[in-house]
Formats: structure tokens, sequence, C-alpha cells
């Protein structure tokens, strides 16, 4: 029989429950409110008082009220289906929910029970498995969607048969394993997990080494995301981490995007909802819906789904790699679930650490992080789990704990810099501060030059270190005087401020400069350096700005142009003339 | 709020702060309403047998004897057609000495819509002021604060966005309004003749703090009934709500809370979120857009409420005043509107984006050209251009006290480029230079 017990106390979303028998840290539990159920997770356990968060109102709720243990941890519910799916931080569908307002206590199937899908079997009778190895797969759009033996089978198996290729519910048994004492197992489509253990079933995890593309060219080429990697982009509100990170989600180079809105605004959310299903991915022309998940748990849903929506879109993301797919996951924000954290360290009258957060802060976010990554499958497929998160630092100001705390965890930082966005400088990533650590990985500078150019690692930094340069020039320009520098110095700023024009800014909101595919970055990359290496001679310093002004002009008129058209071609040949001329 | 046969009535207070009481009751359900000594009063805590509610208004003189009588359930507002063109105060009680309203009671602080049943917003809300249409356009279904420094105009600019809105009611949820105020906001109502269009909820400076915790709700909940029930376009005027924040930070602090940044309770965000969030375009054509007010303590954007604002809200407006001018304007730097690109080039002209990025970047060029200045070096033609043009652009379409249409805008930005600057100097596409240049070369 299930624990039981019975509410004592009440501070807003956190209970104390008097319970008759044994629970668990981070039980799932409910309150008995009427017909209602409220969903409840175990966060602290003293003597025969358990104190639950509860992921629901609490309005209404006496003291006395009846509470159920379940007798098992958050569970994600993993099955074909997922994809295209809206699920609050829960998993509970938000499509099927009836009524405008969400109702408290209603609780929707992730999965639809009913639907068939088309099985093909991949494991033959006798094959010997282990958790995680494929037994058959699915279309999922058109993705296949892996049936794997369930992660939670410890153990050898023996496949004892395989269903026919044919139509199956999820809830139908595809395959029968037998275990090593000869008991049979029955394995349906569909299995649960809970959200804060990661999902394992993997052979090793080798250090990335290949470059995720974004279309971003401040990311891939300046500061490059490895498959498999992470990252965050910290900034004060509206410098542009919720575009960037659209963006990155938009044109991102992976089979299967997880989108966790975590504590954010409602509205862009809604964005997703409305633009993905029209907008097709150029890889694969299909909907970018269709290889999309959302987990969506708003700033005005209740807080302490907050953290489960991380952990959740985290599972998922771990299901689909064990598939041998590129999963990219984006968080935004997780700020707001280290607040979640803070609320409820705070009602639980924990001493807090720095800013009130509590002080395993760290601790939690770096174990978050370290379940990304790309790894070698039993069948020698890789998969990987790419996670970019966003940090909302309070007041913009990077030496707060959320922000120093994800720094130590994620090995690329996007710092997004307010005088860049005043100034409209978008994407306001900033070039100096910014770094990505597996640029100095040699098997990615191997990788790059490999697949992008031979001298294409040498030219980044080349263009980092004229970006460097412009910078200090224009600081001594600032302080001396446009008269009182040389030449030499209004040149350099003007270099900076070319390669900032070309490359870094990028409209997000045009067709064409949205995303560049690496060979044009390749090309534009080249281009410019080639201005910046061009010689040339100026009476003064005005000549100097207007020259460059007029490359800047012609090269932003390429960027919106489609690659190598005849508009394109055009204007590269006025680039070309101006160059010449003026040589 | 009247009293009801069955309700249990308690006389023994055990505690008592400036802002709660705490007693031993059986049976009070969290959130539930409560009077203390004829004072309204909100269940905040439970622990075991020990109830502790909030006093509105404030416990001063509040014996241990106190009668305190539990209502069974949270605070609640009568919806109906009845509540147009009425004034009430925090607790929905009439001020205008009208009659009652009569109609469905609400519980307030409802459940949140369904993010799925959301609706893009993708209505334009044209203001006539070219610092919010041109550089900051407003949609329906937005939420937006003006920060603002409290010697600035800014509860006049938001009653004329209000009432140059075409919208179907204009709800005033009012905290910590100087009675000058007041009485301002329900003039110009008047003046305009829109009051049966108005709804009023207000606190005044004069009435207890801890009372503006219910305005929000109350404003919202009235908001929620004509928006979902009426299918009706709602707009929302909260101001001041850094008062609200300050009303939020008072009760936390008696509860003991251990307080987060700027002696703000660390549940901040949240707070804030539950408000602004509101906002919404509904399925069926309603829509909630809540324009509020966050006071600044001398243009500090870092403090705790209007960073935690910043992000919820989809944009800000940022107010200062023009030193080379005199003029108030909305600053292009700090100002922002999340949902503009949803309407600009859509439902305005072509070139709106490009003028709109272009304007701004000209007036920050001109902003280094003063510092330039400033620091006593040379400017170079294009640095004199620029300050020349900042000025005209700061008169003619920054500043508050400009009455336009978008399209006007567009082309006085386009005059102003024109007469001050080349078009290679502009940075914006060939096409729309072809089209609409109007400088000599």
């Amino acid at each position: 029989m299930n624990t039981t017990g019975k509410v004592t106390g009440i501070i807003a979303n956190l209970i104390t429950v008097e319970v008759n028998g044994p629970v668990a840290q981070n039980e799932i539990c409910y309150i008995k409110l009427g017909d209602t159920r409220l969903m409840a997770e175990v966060i602290k356990v003293n003597g025969k008082s358990a104190s639950v968060q509860v992921y629901e109102s609490t309005r209404g709720v006496k003291k006395g009220n009846d509470v159920e243990f379940m007798g098992h941890m958050l569970e994600a519910t993993l099955a074909p289906g997922l994809l295209s799916s809206n699920y609050d931080g829960l998993q509970n569908n938000l499509a099927t929910m009836t009524g405008v307002f969400l109702t408290k206590g209603e609780y929707t199937s992730p999965i639809d029970m009913e639907k068939q899908w088309e099985f093909t079997p991949i494991a033959k009778p006798g094959d010997k498995v282990v958790a995680a190895d494929w037994l058959g797969e699915v279309k999922e759009g058109w993705l296949p969607h892996k049936i794997m033996v369930p992660f939670n089978f410890k153990g050898d198996y023996t496949v004892k048969s395989v269903a026919k290729a044919g139509s199956y519910k999820v809830t139908e048994t595809i395959a029968v394993v037998t275990d090593e004492n000869g008991e049979e197992h029955n394995v349906t489509m569909i299995q649960k997990w809970p959200v804060k253990v990661a999902i394992g079933g993997y052979k090793e995890k080798p250090r990335p080494y290949k470059i995720m593309e974004t279309g971003v060219r401040c990311i891939d080429t300046l500061n490059p995301m490895a498959e498999g990697g992470t990252g965050f982009i910290p900034g004060p509100f509206g410098c542009g981490k919720t575009v960037l990170q659209h963006a990155i989600a938009k044109q991102g180079e992976a089979d299967v995007i997880i989108m966790a809105a975590c504590g954010e605004r409602a509205n862009e959310v809604v964005e997703i909802f409305a633009e993905f299903p029209e907008l097709i991915d150029a890889r694969t022309g299909r909907s970018l819906m269709e290889r999309t998940t959302i987990i969506c748990n708003t700033s005005n849903m209740p807080v302490a789904a907050r953290e489960a929506s991380v952990y959740t879109a985290m599972t998922i993301g771990e299901y689909y790699r064990a598939m041998g797919l590129k999963v990219l996951l984006l968080a935004d924000s997780t700020s707001r679930w280290a607040q979640a954290l803070r609320e409820m360290s705070n009602r639980m009258e924990e001493l807090p650490g720095a800013d009130a957060f509590p002080v395993d802060l760290p601790a939690i976010i770096s174990n978050f992080y370290a379940r990304a990554g790309i790894v070698t499958l039993n069948n020698g497929q890789t998969g990987s789990v790419t996670f970019i998160g966003t940090v909302s630092p309070a007041g913009g100001n990077l030496k707060e704990p959320v922000t120093e705390s994800t720094k130590k965890a994620a090995r690329c930082f996007y710092a997004l810099n307010q005088s860049r966005a005043d100034r409209k400088r978008y994407p306001a990533v900033d070039p100096i501060d910014s770094y990505s650590k597996y640029l100095d990985y040699p098997e990615i500078a191997e990788y790059l030059n490999k697949t992008v150019d031979s001298k294409w690692v040498e030219n980044v930094n080349k263009a980092k270190n004229l970006i460097l340069r412009g910078k200090e020039a224009y600081e001594q320009i600032n302080i001396l005087g446009d008269d009182g520098v040389p030449m030499e110095y209004h040149m350099r700023y003007w270099k900076s401020e070319l390669i900032d024009f070309i490359i870094l800014q990028q409209d997000a909101f045009d067709s064409i400069d949205c995303s560049t595919p690496m060979d044009r970055q390749e090309f534009m990359l080249k281009k410019v350096l080639e201005v910046c290496d061009t010689p040339v001679e100026f009476e003064n310093f005005e000549e100097c700005g207007a020259f460059y002004k007029n490359i800047i002009n012609i090269m932003r008129q390429m960027n919106y142009s489609v690659y190598k058209s005849a508009d394109f071609e055009k204007y590269l040949e006025q680039l070309n003339k101006a160059i010449n001329h003026d040589n | 709020m009247t009293t009801k046969a069955f309700q249990r009535i308690y006389t023994q207070l055990e505690a008592i702060t400036k802002a709660t009481v705490a007693l031993k009751a059986q049976g009070v359900s969290n959130d539930e309403l409560a009077t203390v000594d004829g004072r309204l009063a909100q269940v905040v805590k439970i622990k075991g047998d020990l109830v502790t509610l909030q006093v509105f208004s404030g416990t001063e003189g509040i014996p241990t004897d106190s009668e305190v009588i539990f209502f069974g359930e949270p605070p609640a507002l009568n919806v109906s057609e009845q509540l147009a063109g009425r004034f009430f105060n925090a607790y929905g009680d009439p001020i205008d000495n009208g009659p009652r309203v009569e109609g469905e009671k609400r519980y307030i602080g409802g459940p949140s819509v369904n993010p799925y049943r959301r609706k893009q917003p993708s209505q334009l809300i044209p203001t006539g002021i070219a610092g919010i249409d041109l550089n900051n356009t407003l949609v329906s279904g937005q939420k937006i604060p003006f920060f603002a420094n409290p010697d600035q105009p800014y509860n006049q600019v938001m009653a004329n966005v209000a009432l140059r809105a075409d919208v179907d009611k204009i709800i005033l949820g009012g905290m910590g309004l100087t009675n000058d105020d007041y009485l301002y906001f329900k003039q110009m109502f008047e003046n305009a003749g829109a009051l049966n269009k108005i709804i009023s909820f207000v606190n005044t400076t004069e009435q207890p703090p801890v009372e503006r915790l219910l305005i929000p709700d109350m404003a919202l909940t009235a908001a929620e009934y004509f928006a979902v029930d009426k299918n009706e376009k709602v707009l929302v005027l909260l101001t001041d709500m850094t008062l609200y924040a300050d009303a939020l930070s008072i009760v936390s602090n008696r509860m003991d809370q251990i307080p987060s940044k700027d002696s703000m309770p660390g549940s901040l965000y949240s707070d804030l979120a539950k408000i602004y969030e509101k906002a919404v375009q509904l399925p069926d054509g309603g829509s909630i857009t809540i324009i509020a007010v966050t006071t600044l303590n001398d243009g500090d954007i870092t403090h705790a409420i209007p960073d935690n604002t910043g992000y919820i809200t989809e944009g800000q407006l940022f107010l200062r005043t023009d030193s080379d001018t005199g003029k108030v304007i909305i600053d292009p730097f700090r100002s922002l509107s999340r949902l503009k690109q949803l309407v600009i080039g859509k439902q305005t002209r072509e070139d709106h984006g490009q003028v709109m990025n272009t304007g701004v970047r000209l007036f920050a060029d001109a902003a280094n050209a003063k510092t330039k200045l400033e620091n006593g070096f040379d400017l170079s033609d294009y640095d004199l251009r620029c300050l020349d043009y900042a000025k005209d652009y700061s008169t003619k379409l920054l500043a508050i006290d400009v009455n336009i249409k978008i399209d006007q805008m567009l082309d006085t930005a386009w005059e102003l480029f024109g007469k001050y600057f080349k078009p290679e100097e502009l940075s914006i596409k060939q096409n729309l230079v072809d089209k609409y240049w109007k400088g000599n070369n």
C-alpha cells in the first residue's frame, strides 16, 4: 500500500505533510482538494514530516487535506509522438487540454495512446541485447524513431521474439526479451524514466570533435559550437537573447530540437507555435515543427514546475540521442530555474548562499550541463545532445551567482553586450569577451580546416586579432582625438568596424541575411580579410573613414543578396573595383 | 463584504506585526479572506493550527482580542457590464457614490491562459507618438512599462496613449497615486468623453500601502471579463508598479523572509510575471494589453524592480529629458518594443524597419560625436552633420509631444536623412533608397 499523509502547514506552494509510512526524496505525491488532485514533489523529509513543493496554486488547501504518495520520482514518458508536441513542465500535453485557461489539477497524457505507428523490426530472435539497444523503429515524421530495450532493464537480455513489420499502438508489445534468469519481459514502444537521472546506455562519451552549424556568423565563424557541446548566452534584458536562441533553433544543424521555455514570456512560445509549423528546414525540406518538441513553463505558470521543465527537456533529449540522432537542446532561461530554487530554499528557511540563492546552486547547474555530450552508442553509431542555455543576470551584472556558476560548467560563452544592443548592433554578442573553448581543441581545429578551408582557423584568429586591435585603436582615438593618433590607428579601427558590420552583425529578420551557410561564411571572411590586407594610403582620417564606409555599404548589400546571384556578383565587382581603385 | 451566518468567529490573536496577525484556527484554507477587527485580511501561511493573516490596511490599533471572521473564500470581484464607467477602491467597492455592482462573482488572481490557446499578437496600436510608433511600435496583447524618473510626466503620456488607442475598454489600476494624479486621470477621461469605457481601481497615497497588492488582480479580473467573456479589446494601465513592489517587500519582510537583491522578496520575478503575463491575445478576438509605469531612482535600471520588470515585459519605454533640445523624449537606445517586428513592415510601410534602425544608429553616432566634443576634440564633417541631425530627430520624432501618422514619421525620417547625409552613409537596402530617398544625390 502506498504511503499517505495529511497536510499540516502551507506557505505559498510549500506544503508540509505528516506521513504514515516511508517516503523518498523527490517522490511524487498528490494532495486531494475535493475532486482535484494537486501534484507535488518531496523536497525534504524530517521525521514524520515531509516538505513538498506543489506544482500548482495552493489556493484553497486546508490543514488536514489528504495526501497520497506515488512511490516514484517525477518521470518523463518516452515514446513515438514526442516530436511536434507542446508540453508544460510536467509533460502534460497543452494541446489536448480543454478550455482557454489552465485548470488546476488537469493532467493530460503526453503521448497519443491510440495512434498507430508503422513498425519495422531491427533485432532478431536470439540477439543479445542490453538497455538502450535498438529492437526496431517507427517513422516519426521523417525521423527513424528507434524502439529500444527500456533504459531501466539491468543486465543482459536475449531477444525471444520481435513483432512483425506492421501497425501498432505504443502500448502493444513489440518484442519479448529474456533475462539472465530466463524470465520473459514484454517490451512496448513506451517507457518511463525519472527526469533527474541521466539516461546512460552508451559505450563512451568522447570529447566533441565536430562543430554544429547555426547559420549565425558570430557563432559559427568566431566562436563555434561543437556537436554535443555546451554553451550559454548571458545578457541583460533587451539584448536579444531570445531572438538569438530562436535563430539557433530555426537554423541549427540538428535532427531534433527541444526548446524549454522556462519561466519566460508566453508570447515568445506563441511565436514558436505560430512560426515553426510554417518554417521549412532547409536541409530536409520538412516543416520545422516536425523535428521540434516544446516544453513550456512560462513565467506565470507554477514556479515549482520550472525546475521540472528543464529536466524533462534534457531527458527527452537523451532519449533521442540514444537513437543515434543529433539533438539540440535550448533552455530559456536557466536563471528562472535558479530563482525557483531560491524561492523554495527561502520558504524552507535554509541558510542562503550568495544573493539568497541556495548554496548548492553551482553543483546543480554543473550536473545539468554535464548531461549534454556526444556519445558512441553500443552499436558504434553516435548521437549527441548539444545544450545552449540563456542566463538572465540580475541588473545585467555578469558577476552574479547564476552566471558565475554557469561559466564554470559551459564551454562556450556568448556574452551579450548592452552597449552593442543600444547601438542596434545585433546579434549583440561581444566579440572580445565571448569565447568557444572548442576552438582550442585540436580535433575541432583539424575538423574545421578539413571541412571548411585549410586556413580557416588561422583566418578566424586573424579576424579576432583585428577586432581586438581595432578596439584598442578606438580607445586611443577617443583619448587622443582624431588628429592625435597616427593614420594607422584609424585604419585599424575601421578594419574592425568592417568585420563588425559584415561578419558580426546579422539581420535576424531578413530572409537572406538571417542564416549564412558555412561556405558563404568562409567566402565573406576571406573577402573581408582581403580588404584588410589590401595596402591603402589616405591623406587624412576622413578619407579613411569614407573609404571603409563605402566598402561596408557594398558588402552589406552582398549580405542582403542571394549568394552568388547576379546582384551578389554585381556588388562583388563593385567591391573589387573599390579596393583596386584606391590601390 | 457581508458576513454570513455559518462563519466561524475567533477572538484570540497570538501575534501581531505591522502587516500581519496570527491566531489559532481550524478548517482555514490557504488564500481565503477574513476580517480582523473589521479590517480585510488574507491567509498567507498555515502552520499546524496557527494561521497567519496579512491585514491589508495595516494593524495599527488592532487589539489581541479582536474579532476574526473567516469568509471561506479568496478575494473576489463582481463582474458585469455595470463595471463600465465606475471607480472602485482596492477591494472592488465603489468610491464614486454609485451603487454596488451586481454580477457574477469571480475570484481574483485566477488561472493563466494555456499558452497553446494564445494567439500571436498582430494588431498595431497607433499612439501618434513617433518615439513609440516609429521606433517601439506597440501591439495589442503586449505588456510594456514606461521607465521614468518620478519627475517625468509619465502619467500624462500614459493617459494620452490610452485615449488615442483604439480599444473597447480602458482599465486603470492606480497604486499609490497621489490624489492630484487620481483627479487628473478622472478629469482627462471625463474631458475625452470616454468615461463609459473606463473602469478604475484606485489606491491613493492616503490609503494603506498593503492594499495596493489587490489592485492589479482586481483590474485584471475585470479585464479578463471583458476580453474573455465579451471578446473586447482591453487596455490595462498600471501605475506605479514600483510602489506595488515596495508593498510586496513590506509584507515579505513582516513574514521574516530572507530578502534578495535590493531588499526585495526572492519571488519578485514570479510575483510581477503573474500580473504582466495576463496580457494576452485571445483566440476569439479579445485581448488584454498592459501599459504600466515603473518609476526609477535616478534612471537606475539595474535596481531589482525595473530589472525584473524588463525581463518580464515585452520591452520598455524609457522617458528621458534630452538636454540638447529640452524635450522629454522616448529614449531610442534604452527603449524597446519586443513585439514590434510582428507589425513593422507588415502593417506599416516596407521601409519602416530599416528607417527605424538607421535613424537610431545615426542618433548614436551623434552621441559619440557629442562625447568627442565634450572631451575637447575637433569634430569631423560627419560628426557635425550627425549633431545637427540629432537635434532635428529629437524634436521632430522622439519628443513625446509629437502626434502624427506613421507614414508621416517615415517621410520625416527620410527628409532628415536627405538633409544631412549621403545615401551610402545610411547602409539601407538599395531598392528602398531608390524609392524613398529625399535628398539631392
